[in-house]
């Protein structure tokens, strides 16, 4: 057997160099912080680099099947990689103006990296258990992290209890699927289950512990309550980070237990998910008129996503898995836009929280005012952002593998879900500002805000790239 | 052959653009586009030699495909045939005068290069309309030149009378427009095909085709067709009931009043329906119809003429009244005479417009006849010219319009023998045959009160009576020789000879089988019939009551006002143009507005922003501030709702497998 480590060594080198910067930031001083910093964003380069150089073109098993290399985990790891770098940029200035530059924050954001991209390459159920606490525990401590603020603590803990029971049922399920198949080997666990014809009860009763732990993960209606609570209790740019990168890694994991490890449980899941899909887009966009706060609305809104992406697996279908892959990364990409935007507005001592704090944003600054244009028209899926083409992947493929209610169920709740959208434009354009504080902010988060606006509208029109690019993953 | 007819098109279109688009002076203007319609106008010359006289080969290709929709072609193509070649004349050469004088009229206009392009652009309009190949081109240069008109009568657009002119122009042409295009709609259903080749080739298939539009109730393919198709025209041409849009369009610049509501944009629709001459053959109702409305335009709309006192006006009058003549014409099969008139028409008819321009300009802008008089000692070519387009119009025994009008009254007469047509026949000839009478009656009093008699203008204006310059005159003098002759020159060719080939319908003619003997004879035979004898009856009725002479007793000039009074009625009835205005004002005008706002208001404002939209929103709303209590924040609910929703999955799939959906 050959024990070749090459094809994850973006994963040791990331690891390696969390633990060098968690010993670094210790003897650093709070003035000199910024190398640790620098230090997290390198790695994150370098990782990016690796996982650049040793992209696979074809899927292969290494360390006794526990770990799977293919395109798609590669594409995912590498958004994955991009997407934190991207938070941290956002974060940087937040943090900084709340005393709350640390070094910790850091590591704990690279190794919830390290857990995600365990999550996308797992091959074995344990491994995908692994992965999975590793980002969870990470993240529970990043939103406890603003130790005085009992909004963030009391969301923690409704993350930590909540995380855990999904945790627990996950476990179960997988014991369950390990009981009956005496493997925790996916492929072994797939052949196992095509084999047996007949009684499928018992993997039912684990699909189904699994599914919710999955949709624990996803915040998929009805396992989404610790989303908004969540969301709006814990520091903007943990929110940012839990809503974007953590989706990318919950898709691989959906992908990894249901399409590779239980594709004989085709017709059940499928019809789980529907399930989920469609109470999540209408829950979603439904409850997200009402919000006042702008992160629970996008909490509520992440939750509508999720019911989009779903739809796009539940076609069980290629094209159907690439194009859920593709609004996955396209939601990623829109809500770092989205978060950003708060952070963006916010300043020591204000919490730009709240859906009016964005009235008047064109006069106070008319660049973000549009580039929160390009967010929100993408987000309600209007043409030519990409996140309408994102929208039109999933219900086409839907429509063409017969859910043709399931597709007018969804155009019609994004409808109704564009009314929150617009109304933060019309809030932007049309009425006069609140507060007319200077907008402050540095270069390079200026840069890479205009450059998530601008790509969402530039990859909007030609949106053929990155389809090719989910779609040759998959296939 | 192909380069010359698009040039023909594109030129006028190039000076348009130029003088419209560019800030360019007025010199550049007026040369750009006259430059462009004169190259159009001796090209017209080039290919009328070529495919009329010396028998070239018909031109009908398609240059561009614009889109394919299922089997269904979109194109820009030409069709240049006699009748083509012979409206290409027509149009470009009215044009091209009315550039020049419009040097003259427009002189201290500010708008002097934005009227420039906008005749230009009529030019290549109407070069679009008369050269199509197909309905698609057809109806855009139908609808080009509308929006030109609707954009010259409006020309002066801070003047609110003129705006309402070009409103009701724009409006009214749209019903008729409306019916065109199902017109084109059923051609394109039955024929499959926008092609007039195409078309004509599958026509006679269709002659006896019924087809349902109210259940139970058969109806000709063609006379559908046909009507629809007419109902364009009579929308274009401003025939009764769609006339009332023309007398109110001389609000614009009279250069206008000339080319367009006169010369030739009035009479698309009388080239249209001759171009659809082999589909209208096919349908003696329709033909039935379009005779009934010519002959109800040619006679009603003459005797309003006679109580008009505004001096466009009576030639507006006069020119719905000939406009019915064609489309009589046109109803008795003779379409050869419909273009016939149509032609000589086009020349005299602006000639009399441009030489009321010219009296216009003469009395520093004052239209109304009754404070005009004796200008024929200050405008010698004015009046010459004017006397010749009057005399053309009455059919005076030698000019243009005499040979034109005798064919058409004849063309009635054959129709009322032939009885074909039924009692629709018989009343448009006696109508056509009164409308000459008033014709005369109605040009002579317009005549004799601004050229002769008291001069009732004010000192100042008297004053500074002169004859207009060059560029006004000499237009006139120019229309005045084809006014003249044109009718002499085209009658043996255009009436009795395979002239049009087989541009339109010929064999139905009641001229096809006859053979014209001379000129002298043709004349000869008309002064001893009863048209002459009704136009002299006219000219010499305006000579008694309008023409001061000495000998005349002056009783004869207060008939008018007497019958004025005694039939105050009719008097009241014909100043309210028979109250056209009035009831489309009320019944249509305020009808629709009623209706709008009803639908406003309970559509959509009640139905369907305040049920469907806000009703729909306010649920979602009301439903989502319902559901939103769910999230309490209390963790145990939390739990209880993941552990519900656990028990629903083990409770759905466990038990009952996958059967749920």
């Amino acid at each position: 057997m050959s024990f070749n480590l090459l094809p994850i060594a973006p994963e040791i080198f990331l690891l390696t160099m969390a633990c060098i910067i968690l010993l670094v930031d210790a003897y650093l001083s709070d003035e000199s912080r910024d190398l640790s910093y620098q230090l997290v964003q390198g790695t994150l380069l370098g990782t990016t680099s690796l996982l650049w150089l040793t992209f696979p073109t074809q899927k292969t098993f290494i360390l006794s099947s526990l770990v799977v290399i293919d395109p798609m985990g590669a594409l995912l790891k590498l958004f994955i990689v991009a997407t934190v770098f991207v938070v941290f940029v956002y974060s940087r200035n937040y943090l900084k103006a709340r005393n709350f530059f640390k070094g910790e924050y850091f590591v704990l954001g690279l190794l919830a990296t390290l857990g995600m991209m365990t999550m996308v390459s797992a091959h074995n159920l344990l491994i995908i258990y692994l992965g999975l606490e590793l980002l969870s525990l990470s993240l529970y401590a990043m939103v406890a992290m603003h130790r005085d603020s009992s909004q963030a603590t009391e969301a923690a803990m409704k993350y930590f209890i909540l995380g855990a029971i999904a945790s627990g049922m996950l476990l179960y399920g997988m014991s369950i699927l390990y009981g009956v198949t005496g493997s925790l080997d996916l492929s072994v666990i797939a052949q196992k289950t095509a084999q047996l014809d007949g009684n499928k009860t018992f993997f039912a009763f684990g699909l189904v512990f699994l599914m919710v732990g999955l949709a624990f993960k996803f915040g998929a209606v009805p396992f989404h309550m610790w989303v908004p609570d969540v969301y709006q209790g814990a520091p903007t740019s943990v929110t940012m980070f839990i809503s974007t990168a953590p989706k990318l890694a919950a898709f691989a994991m959906l992908m990894r237990l249901l399409i590779e490890g239980l594709p004989a449980m085709q017709a059940e899941w499928q019809q789980m998910l529907v399930i989920l899909s469609v109470l999540s887009m209408a829950v979603g966009n439904i409850i997200a008129i009402v919000q006042s706060n702008i992160k629970r609305m996008l909490a509520y809104s992440t939750i509508s996503h999720v019911g989009f992406l779903l739809l796009g697996v539940l076609t069980a279908t290629q094209t159907g898995y690439a194009a859920a892959m593709f609004y996955t990364i396209v939601y990623a990409l829109m809500g770092l836009g989205g978060f950003g935007m708060i952070v963006l507005l916010s300043r020591a001592g204000f919490e730009a929280e709240n859906v009016v704090d964005f009235k008047g944003l064109n006069e106070r600054s008319p660049w973000y005012a549009f580039i929160m244009l390009i967010l929100m028209l993408s987000m309600a899926g209007v043409p030519p952002m990409l996140g309408f083409w994102a929208k039109l992947s999933v219900l086409m493929e839907a429509v063409h593998t017969g859910y043709l209610w399931l597709a007018l169920v969804g155009v019609i709740l994004s409808v109704i879900g564009a009314y929150y959208y617009l109304r933060i434009i019309w809030m932007m354009y049309f009425e006069k500002p609140l507060d007319n504080e200077p907008i402050v902010t540095t270069p390079d988060m200026q840069v890479a805000l205009s450059a998530n606006g601008l790509i969402i509208l530039g990859l909007g029109m030609f949106p053929q790239a990155l389809m090719m690019a989910c779609v040759g993953s998959i296939g | 052959m192909k380069t010359i007819y698009l040039t023909i098109v594109l030129a006028p279109l190039i000076g348009a653009i130029i003088a419209g688009l560019f800030d360019v002076s007025r010199r550049v203007a007026h040369t750009v586009t006259i430059a462009g319609v004169g190259i159009s106008f001796f090209l017209s010359l080039y290919v009328f030699k070529y495919i009329v006289i010396d028998g070239g080969a018909i031109f009908n290709e398609t240059l561009y495909t614009w889109l394919v929709a299922g089997n269904i072609r979109f194109e820009v193509g030409f069709l240049v045939d006699q009748l083509t070649a012979t409206m290409l004349l027509v149009v470009t050469f009215v044009s091209w005068m009315v550039h020049f004088y419009t040097i003259g009229y427009m002189h201290d206009d500010k708008g002097y290069q934005r009227f420039f392009s906008y005749i230009s652009l009529f030019t290549f309009s109407m070069l679009m309309l008369v050269m199509s190949n197909n309905y698609m081109q057809l109806f855009f240069g139908w609808e080009a030149v509308g929006l030109v008109s609707y954009l010259l009568i409006g020309f002066w657009f801070t003047r609110p009378t003129a705006i309402y002119a070009n409103l009701k122009a724009f409006l009214v042409n749209r019903v008729g427009d409306f019916g065109f295009l199902l017109g084109i709609a059923a051609v394109l259903m039955y024929f499959n095909s926008l092609n007039y080749a195409e078309v004509f080739a599958q026509a006679e298939q269709h002659k006896n085709t019924l087809i349902q539009i109210i259940p139970g109730q058969d109806w000709s393919l063609m006379t559908v067709i046909c009507i629809l198709l007419f109902i364009g025209a009579m929308g274009k041409s401003a025939q009764f009931p769609l006339h009332v849009w023309l007398p109110d369009s001389m609000e614009g610049p009279t250069p206008i009043s000339a080319l367009i509501h006169a010369a030739t944009m009035v009479t698309a629709g009388i080239f249209m329906v001759a171009r659809m001459s082999p589909l209208f053959e096919l349908s003696p109702t329709a033909l039935a119809f379009v005779i009934t409305i010519g002959a109800i335009t040619a006679l009603f709309m003459g005797l309003l003429g006679l109580v008009q006192n505004d001096i466009k006006r009576v030639v507006a009058y006069s020119t719905l009244s000939q406009l019915g003549y064609m489309v009589v014409a046109l109803g008795a099969s003779a379409y050869g005479v419909a273009i016939f008139h149509l032609m000589t028409h086009a020349f005299f008819k602006a000639l009399l417009f441009l030489a009321a321009g010219s009296v216009i300009i003469a009395m520093h802008h004052e239209q109304d006849i009754r404070k005009m008089g004796g200008l024929s000692k200050y405008m010698p070519i004015t009046y010459w010219t004017s006397l010749i387009g009057s005399l053309a119009l009455i059919g005076f025994p030698g000019f243009a319009g005499f040979f034109s009008k005798d064919l058409i009254i004849e063309a009635a007469h054959h129709a009322h023998e032939a009885g074909h047509l039924g009692n629709a026949g018989t009343f448009a000839y006696y109508a056509v045959l009164s409308g000459v009478f008033i014709t005369a009656l109605y040009s002579f009093r317009m005549f004799f009160l601004v050229f002769h008699g008291k001069e009732r203008m004010d000192h100042h204006t008297q004053h500074h009576l002169h004859e207009t310059p060059a560029v006004v005159t000499v237009p006139l003098i120019m229309l005045a020789i084809p006014s003249i002759f044109a009718g002499m020159i085209a009658i043996e060719p255009m009436i009795y000879k395979d002239y049009f080939g087989h541009a339109i319908s010929f064999e139905h003619s009641p001229f096809a089988h006859k053979h014209f003997v001379s000129l002298f004879e043709f004349m000869w035979h008309g002064v001893k019939q009863l048209p002459f004898f009704l136009a002299m009856a006219g000219l010499i009725t305006a000579i008694l009551l309008y023409w001061e002479l000495s000998f005349i007793p002056p009783f004869f000039r207060q008939i008018p006002a007497i019958l004025a009074k005694k039939l105050s009625i009719i008097h009241q009835i014909m100043l309210n143009k028979y109250g056209f205005d009035r009831f489309n004002d009320w019944f249509f005008a305020g009808g629709s507005r009623n209706v709008g706002s009803f639908l406003s208001s309970a559509g959509d404002a009640t139905l369907i922003d305040g049920v469907f939209v806000n009703g729909s929103a306010k649920l979602v709303a009301w439903f989502a501030g319902t559901v939103r209590h769910v999230q309490t924040g209390l963790l145990y609910h939390y739990a209880f709702a993941m552990i519900l929703g656990l028990a629903f999955f083990l409770g759905t799939f466990v038990l009952y497998g996958s059967k749920l959906i």
